[in-house]
């Protein structure tokens, strides 16, 4: 099995608010995060396909057909966007770092032209990511 | 909101939230089980006799349910404060040999300091910590998953 990495950026504005708790509440959990106008980042999405190279094109996934789904699902969506007002997947939910990779997973999978999907990795900031893959497969691709 | 997820049966989906950190600390590799002249042989300019310094990356995994109040594994600020207090604060601007109990006996590699910080951050309490990558440099880095024997007791020293 090989795995193949696909990186895109795009950048989006969020804010950390959860109406089911007090204001104080909100401050005191998510902090600066909870400002009332937002912030936004430079994410970096790291998407990573599983697979056996095909042995005529020797390919894991099309690239092309890779990045067409990431524009299509991943671009569209959020580039140039407010998590909590312009994407639907994230209604009801705070748009963490974790759970956005989740919603990434949940749109690309089912949609992987060629080999599985292995793991979503989405950096918020260098120094900060969320990782998503199925549990009992290895994250470096073997089951484990 | 989504169910919470669950870690455990196979398949399912599973998250980590991943953190980096730095510090800078002196090191000087050197057995007390080996001669000079073999350690000058196996540690090559590590071995130098003043000891050499490295800025230090320290990428942290860890997982558990997403709570669907915060959206979050664990709150970041619980985390940081914790691998600041337990090794951002003993180990940056440090000589790991003189001032960290553990390398007293083990040479400070970088593997070991992989482990050591494993068994320093394994007792935070919000979330299972999944594996400790350090960067010495750009160019060198170490994994330690936590699937090894790790001596001592949780927590710092």
């Amino acid at each position: 099995m090989v795995l193949l990495t696909r990186k895109i950026e795009f950048s989006a504005s969020h804010r950390y608010n959860n109406p089911a708790l007090s204001a104080e509440e909100n401050q005191r959990i998510f902090g600066k995060c909870n400002n009332p106008h937002g912030h936004g980042h430079n994410y970096t999405l790291e998407v990573t396909v599983a697979g056996e190279p095909d042995p005529v094109t020797g390919m894991v996934v099309d690239l092309a057909d890779l990045k067409k789904l990431l524009e299509q699902e991943v671009m569209r969506r959020m580039d140039h966007r407010h998590l909590n007002f312009e994407v639907p997947e994230l209604a009801g939910q705070i748009p963490t770092c974790e759970n956005v990779a989740r919603v990434i997973w949940n749109l690309l999978e089912p949609k992987i032209p060629q080999g599985r999907l292995h793991r979503v990795r989405l950096y918020e900031s260098p120094d900060l990511f969320a990782d998503c893959y199925r549990n009992g497969v290895g994250r470096n691709g073997g089951a484990s | 909101m989504t169910a919470t997820l669950g870690i455990g049966a196979v398949g399912e989906l599973k998250i980590e939230l991943g953190r980096r950190y730095r510090f800078a600390a002196s090191h000087r590799l050197h057995s007390a089980q080996m001669s000079d002249a073999e350690n000058a042989r196996i540690y090559g300019k590590c071995n130098n006799a003043c000891g050499h310094g490295h800025n230090y990356t320290v990428e942290i995994s860890v997982s558990g349910d997403v709570d669907p109040a915060t959206g979050m594994i664990a709150n970041l600020a619980d985390l940081d404060s914790f691998v600041q207090r337990e090794v951002i604060e003993p180990f940056d601007h440090r000589s790991l040999n003189e001032e960290v109990d553990a390398f007293r006996a083990a040479v400070p590699t970088t593997e070991n300091l992989c482990v050591e910080i494993y068994r320093r951050l394994r007792a935070f309490p919000l979330a299972k910590l999944e594996r400790v990558r350090v960067e010495e440099t750009s160019n060198n880095s170490f994994e330690y998953p936590g699937d090894g024997p790790v001596s001592g007791s949780d927590g710092a020293q």
